[in-house]
């Protein structure tokens, strides 16, 4: 009985907790993806710059606040810099689309050029976050590191194996279920939810019925510029801050968003936690785990690792590839491109 | 080809930009920035096939260009034999397995036709399958990898000239991109874009960590070249007296013969780096010709005329009869085998191979970059996109660091922002990409040459 409390205690320290917090980042930039592409109707390859541009700006208002000695004691003291990273984050996904979006929208371009056009600005972006922090590995999390450390959690419980929770997974699980139930609220239940909604289900007729396009395509920047900027503040604090990685993020983020449905929010939730779990569980080694439930004589000498951590990155290809190949319009039947 | 008096402009507007730089920065500058410029018009003639004939998206360029740069190793490097000897055999069987297993699982699509029992059944199969494979092939590269690993550590190569590889470079970009293309064309554009993405990052880590194939990270250097090395120039006595004759009037006013003679050293020395450089762009600019002479042939072709249709307007082709799957597949090969011989030369003129070097911005989005600066559907104006391009990436840091320097010139040289602004001068380049490109979308969308649509 132990040991299977012992293995599962594994599972949770090394795959799920781990999973959980990777996927609830990778569901808000998903989420972000979903929305410009469900109601602009383009693939945002600047939303990881978009996500990055938040981050930078929280981590400049975090070292406003720590010059300041002003903080929150055990938490991070990037929470209390959190909103005005997400205004600046807006403010810039509102620039971009006045100054580059709105003409192509306005000509009713095909996708691509839009595709192409947000390349354009993801340069441009790319550039004013190096310009401005430099391309080293910038660590911004202060406060208490761990809720529980695994020699707390062995000597409360007297198990072999230890559970570490980082303060900072804790926070990322909180804030994501914050976020996720507010954007699914305002979604389904405020009047310009359901505009939005109608807008992006059929624009014409949406038009007809007296909905105001503007005004729904300045609210979609409010909401995707929160959501990139949380996303992006909570993938810095819970690894480290790197201009670069998240060029990197940005291709799992569409992973997520299209093997869920792009087009659909709660797709691209479920996306995230799917692309995460799996770059996860494939490659990570189940010696550990095995160890505690197989007999001893049937222990397993290697491994037990399906892929070396090194295609991490390539397992969420490949849940797209074979998804898209199965079922093109993704788990949650999005809109097909 | 005939050029009209737009298209010549562009190209002595770039001739000079050359030869301002081989006055100003020095000709070897000039030559190196030359090469690069070539190669990166390769690389964007490949991209213009598949996007400006048929409308097919490539954003997997910086994959097919690793590729490339595997083929110049596989093909240059001696082969090493303990390491054949070891792993040769293991490594032969995984082989045999995985064919094996791809068979069975083609066999199961085939005769299995219920949906869901399909799906269960290659699934299980294929996980046996790589259970058993992995067995003997990690067996086999670990013995592999033990071998010197400070040296070797890898398969090696088959010991032929470098230059084989450009053809071989585009073989195997060719192959990558018909696997991917059964796999991915039958998406739409958008998706088809992040799918190409994604599968060049798969293949760059695979080469990446894959040590027995490419020695991974370790990188492989010390390649063979085509051309002469300096060193064996700076000593043959052909080389001497060539240098000689050309400066002739410059020594002939020297009459010290000591002096003289340290003035002809130094410029043999000088003179063989540029003699190397010359050959290198010598050969690129000839493949770079041949290239730009089969694509032109092959635009105004009745083929070039079908993809353009394709293009345009794929249902009406479809109603045509036009196999529209075949003809997306052939173009998307056959524009990634290009890339490919680009990637092969561009490690030849390096000299040396390393995978983590592959990054998507510098490797895939600025080749976009250049093809859609230069015109897509038009093969001189992918070239002159990959010129201006490239000539602009290099160029943009003396030319920032100068703009810098005058505008902060009233300030204080030890102020911080003056400071902060001159560290962060390589990163202006990718502020004038994203500009260049969103200029050019907005109020030239068919790029600096456009493509000329005949009506005949």
């Amino acid at each position: 009985m132990i040991d299977i409390i012992n293995a599962i205690v594994v599972l949770l320290n090394f795959v799920i907790i781990p999973g959980l917090s990777y996927g609830s980042q990778l569901a808000l930039g998903a989420l972000g993806v979903t929305f410009v592409y469900a109601v602009l109707r383009f693939a945002n390859f600047a939303h990881g710059e978009l996500m990055s541009f938040g981050a930078m700006i929280t981590i400049l208002f975090t070292w406003f606040f720590q010059s300041q000695n002003i903080g929150l004691g055990i938490l991070p003291t990037a929470l209390i810099a959190l909103p005005f990273g997400i205004l600046a984050t807006i403010i810039l996904g509102l620039l971009s689309d006045k100054f580059v979006f709105k003409y192509y929208r306005s000509q009713k371009s095909v996708p691509v050029v839009l595709a192409m056009v947000s390349i354009g600005v993801m340069f441009v972006v790319n550039a004013i976050i190096r310009i401005i922090v430099g391309t080293e590995t910038i660590k911004f999390s202060d406060g208490q590191k761990f809720i529980m450390k695994a020699k707390q959690f062995k000597a409360m419980t007297g198990l072999n194996e230890g559970l570490a929770l980082k303060s900072s997974q804790v926070i990322t699980i909180l804030i994501t279920i914050l976020l996720l139930t507010f954007t699914f609220w305002f979604l389904q239940k405020t009047k310009t939810g359901k505009s939005m909604r109608a807008f992006s289900d059929n624009e014409d007729l949406a038009l007809l019925s007296g909905i105001n396009p503007d005004r729904v395509v300045f609210i979609t920047w409010l909401i995707v510029g929160t959501l990139a900027c949380v996303a992006g503040t909570l993938y810095g604090l819970d690894k480290s801050y790197k201009p670069i990685i998240y060029l990197n993020l940005v291709l799992p983020v569409f992973a997520s968003a299209i093997v869920g449905g792009i087009g659909s929010p709660f797709g691209a939730v479920v996306g995230g936690y799917v692309i995460a779990f799996s770059e996860i569980m494939v490659t990570y080694a189940y010696k550990k785990f095995l160890k505690y439930l197989l007999p001893e004589n049937l222990e397993p000498s290697s491994l037990v690792q399906l892929l070396s951590t090194d295609y991490k990155f390539a397992v969420s290809f490949t849940i797209l590839v074979i998804v898209l190949l199965i079922r093109p319009s993704g788990i949650f039947r999005g809109k097909v491109l | 080809m005939k050029f009209d008096k737009y298209e010549w402009t562009a190209i002595s507007i770039m001739i000079s930009l050359f030869i301002l730089v081989g006055f100003i920065q020095g000709w070897s500058v000039s030559l190196v920035i030359l090469n690069m410029c070539i190669i990166s018009a390769i690389m964007t003639m490949g991209v213009n096939i598949s996007w400006g004939y048929a409308g097919v998206i490539n954003f997997g360029v910086m994959g097919f260009l690793a590729m490339g740069g595997l083929a110049a190793v596989l093909v240059s490097y001696p082969p090493i034999k303990e390491a054949w000897q070891v792993g040769g055999s293991g490594l032969g069987i995984s082989f045999i397995l995985l064919i094996a297993l791809v068979t069975a699982v083609y066999f199961i699509s085939k005769v299995v036709q219920k949906k869901p029992h399909k799906y269960w059944l290659n699934g299980i199969v294929i996980f046996f399958g790589i259970i058993i494979i992995r067995y003997f092939f990690l067996n086999a590269t670990n013995r592999i990898e033990e071998i010197d690993p400070a040296l070797a550590g890898f398969l090696g190569g088959a010991n032929l000239p470098i230059i084989f590889s450009w053809v071989v470079g585009g073989f195997f970009a060719g192959g990558v991109a018909f696997v991917i293309g059964k796999v991915a064309l039958g998406l739409r554009s958008d998706y088809l874009a992040i799918v190409t993405l994604g599968i060049s990052e798969i293949v760059v880590s695979v080469l990446k960590h894959e040590e027995w194939l490419s020695r991974g990270v370790k990188n492989v250097i010390g390649l063979k070249r085509p051309v002469p090395y300096e060193i064996n120039l700076q000593t043959s006595d052909w080389f001497i007296n060539m240098v000689a004759w050309f400066n002739s009037s410059k020594l002939n006013n020297i009459t010290n013969i000591d002096q003289r003679q340290e003035v002809l050293n130094n410029l043999i020395i000088d003179g063989s780096g540029l003699f190397v450089k010359l050959n290198y762009a010598v050969l690129f600019f000839m493949v770079m010709i041949v290239i730009y002479y089969f694509a032109n042939k092959a635009q105004i072709s009745p083929w070039g005329r079908m993809m353009r249709a394709i293009r345009d307007n794929e249902t009406s082709a479809n109603a045509m009869g036009k196999d529209i799957v075949k003809q997306h597949l052939i173009i998307f090969v056959i524009g990634a085998a290009i890339v490919g011989v680009a990637g092969a030369m561009l490690v030849t003129l390096d000299g040396l191979f390393t995978p983590s070097g592959y990054r998507p911005l510098r490797f895939t989005f600025i080749i976009w970059i250049m093809v859609i600066v230069g015109g897509s559907g038009n093969n001189l104006g992918a070239i002159f996109g990959g010129f201006v391009i490239w000539f602009a990436w290099i160029e943009v840091a003396p030319l920032t660091t100068f703009l810098i320097e005058v505008f902060t010139s009233n300030m204080d040289p030890q102020n911080a922002i003056r400071l902060h602004l001159l560290d962060s001068v390589p990163y202006f380049r990718y502020l004038l990409m994203g500009m260049v490109l969103l200029l050019i979308l907005r109020y030239r969308p068919k790029g600096i040459i456009p493509e000329k649509v005949r009506h005949s």
